[in-house]
């Protein structure tokens, strides 16, 4: 929730424009915040699901990537992944990284 | 945007040289008024989310009770394993967050006029109204089965003093009594509620009272998660559970509370505890406002949740009709908020974005036995809400070195805290 400085202005006001470029699907804030029903409101989460705020974007795609492949056991993350595309996946966390 | 619009102008608002980024986005902020009837998940999350989304809305917020108490993790009440006052979501968080929560009864909806009508005559004019009323309880659907019967035959499917009643008999059922459960045919609020029941009762009665029996009288031939629920009552709880399908006779046909009887194709079964599940519709406002379709429920563009049949009102949560989506509060929570950017994007006259559904069930077995079920659903006009191929399902059939049933017990209790916080923190 804290976004601070000039540069999480800009990320949020970009952002629009990120999610009118994939018209086929919902944008990635969309996608991001079902997330928070498990991982808590802004990726806030008292754990032990792993909280997702201030995680880089490179991270939570290769997580979500090795979850979707199966290459990363887990629970219910596996089933999740294979729900979306790549170019979701790459939507979710550009959103997600702008989570403080 | 959210992340959101109130840190957006508040950023705006200390930055100075900022502040003509952040106008066009006040500029956006087309006010408008808004009303939401029912502060269930479905309910609560739309007010709120309404709110993050756009903090220049008037947001009105009608619950006729002071607090929320939840239906998921009520079965841990009846089990002893949960307190009631652990389950009770007060409205604080929200008012904080700068909706008007307002005590009220809705009992009428003008939807030409666009206004809601409250039963001490209190009347609430809307630009949108968003209609999450739950579930109504179809006491009749069930030959015998009364409001009053239900003092004797707990439902407990609405949390509160039912849920209470329910726990207070199991205390109180002799060791080698019966436990009877009635489960109603779909569709019906929380499809692995009856069953998680079972589990966290049969845990009760092995641990307090192992002579018991439990028997869970079926309208259906199959139930969510149903191999791990039963492969789950062998295990931990072997012979304890007999669940009987409605095609073998499980269907209730009628239930005599002064008996203490359930008669189904299956026999006259007597029980010491009986919990009677009875079908269920649209909660009362929905059916005065008339949304309801002829099964009951409501029918929704899946695009937006907006009512098939009023104009400027949307529903969400259980009530609605909702194509492969459970009536769970997870799905509440996902539908108010694309219900939330709906009504802000079309007060605002943009574009709408797509809407993103999933849906995750956790049960629990045993306080350390937990499963889950979840899928991602795909939204199109013709087809509805449909499940995304080759992605969701239910837990591993056998678990691995990971522990997943430990896991998932964790898990289980994680998710309350975060679905909880987001709505109603």
């Amino acid at each position: 929730m804290d976004i601070r400085g000039p540069l999480a202005v800009l990320v949020t006001c970009l952002l629009p424009m990120v999610a009118s470029a994939q018209t086929a699907g919902p944008s990635g804030q969309a996608m991001a915040q079902t997330c928070y029903v498990c991982h808590g409101p802004d990726g806030k989460s008292a754990g032990p699901i792993a909280p997702l705020a201030g995680l880089p974007k490179d991270h939570i795609i290769r997580q979500m990537t090795e979850f979707k492949t199966d290459r990363r056991p887990g629970t219910i993350m596996n089933r999740i992944a294979k729900g979306y595309s790549d170019e979701q996946i790459v939507a979710i966390a550009d959103f997600i990284a702008t989570l403080k | 945007m959210t992340t959101t619009r109130r840190s957006l102008l508040k950023t705006a608002g200390t930055v100075a040289g900022l502040g003509v980024i952040g106008m066009p986005a006040l500029a956006q902020g087309a006010a408008g008024k808004v009303v939401v009837i029912g502060a269930g998940f479905g309910g609560a999350t739309t007010a709120r989310y309404l709110k993050r989304l756009n903090a220049a809305l008037d947001v009105t917020l009608v619950e006729r009770d002071d607090r929320f108490i939840t239906c998921p993790f009520s079965n841990y009440v009846v089990a002893g394993f949960r307190k009631i006052e652990d389950l009770t979501q007060g409205f604080d968080g929200l008012r904080k967050s700068g909706i008007n929560v307002v005590k009220g009864d809705a009992t009428a909806v003008d939807t030409a006029g666009r206004f809601v009508t409250l039963g001490d005559g209190t009347k609430l004019s809307y630009d949108k109204l968003v209609v999450a009323p739950g579930i109504e309880l179809n006491f009749a659907g069930v030959p015998g089965y009364s409001e009053a019967a239900a003092e004797k035959l707990p439902h407990a499917w609405k949390a509160g003093p039912q849920t209470l009643l329910l726990r207070r008999q199991l205390e109180a059922m002799p060791d080698g009594g019966t436990f009877i459960v009635c489960a109603p045919g779909n569709p019906f609020r929380c499809p692995p509620g009856p069953y998680e029941r079972v589990s966290v009762v049969a845990w009760y009665l092995k641990n307090n009272k192992p002579k018991s029996k439990i028997l869970v009288l079926d309208a259906k031939d199959a139930f969510s998660k149903q191999g791990l629920f039963q492969a789950a009552w062998e295990s931990e709880f072997p012979g304890m559970v007999t669940w009987i399908s409605g095609k073998d006779g499980g269907k209730v046909e009628s239930v005599d509370a002064a008996t203490m009887t359930v008669k189904s194709g299956f026999g006259n079964e007597t029980g010491a505890v009986i919990n009677v599940i009875p079908p269920q519709r649209a909660g009362a406002i929905a059916q005065a406002a008339g949304l309801v379709a002829e099964n009951g429920w409501c029918p929704v563009d899946p695009m937006t949740f907006a009512s098939a049949r009023a104009q400027n009102v949307y529903v969400v949560g259980d009530a609605t009709i909702a194509g492969a989506m459970p009536k769970s509060g997870s799905s509440a929570n996902v539908q108010g908020k694309v219900v939330a950017a709906a009504i802000v994007a079309i007060l605002a006259g943009k574009a709408l974005d797509a809407p993103a559904l999933l849906n995750i069930c956790y049960s629990l077995v045993t306080p350390d036995y937990g499963i889950s079920t979840t899928d991602v659903y795909q939204v199109s006009a013709d087809k509805g809400i449909t499940t995304t191929p080759n992605a969701g399902g239910v837990s591993v059939k056998t678990p691995t070195a990971l522990n997943e049933r430990k896991l998932e017990a964790e898990y289980t209790v994680n998710w309350y805290k975060s679905i909880t916080s987001d709505i109603w923190a």
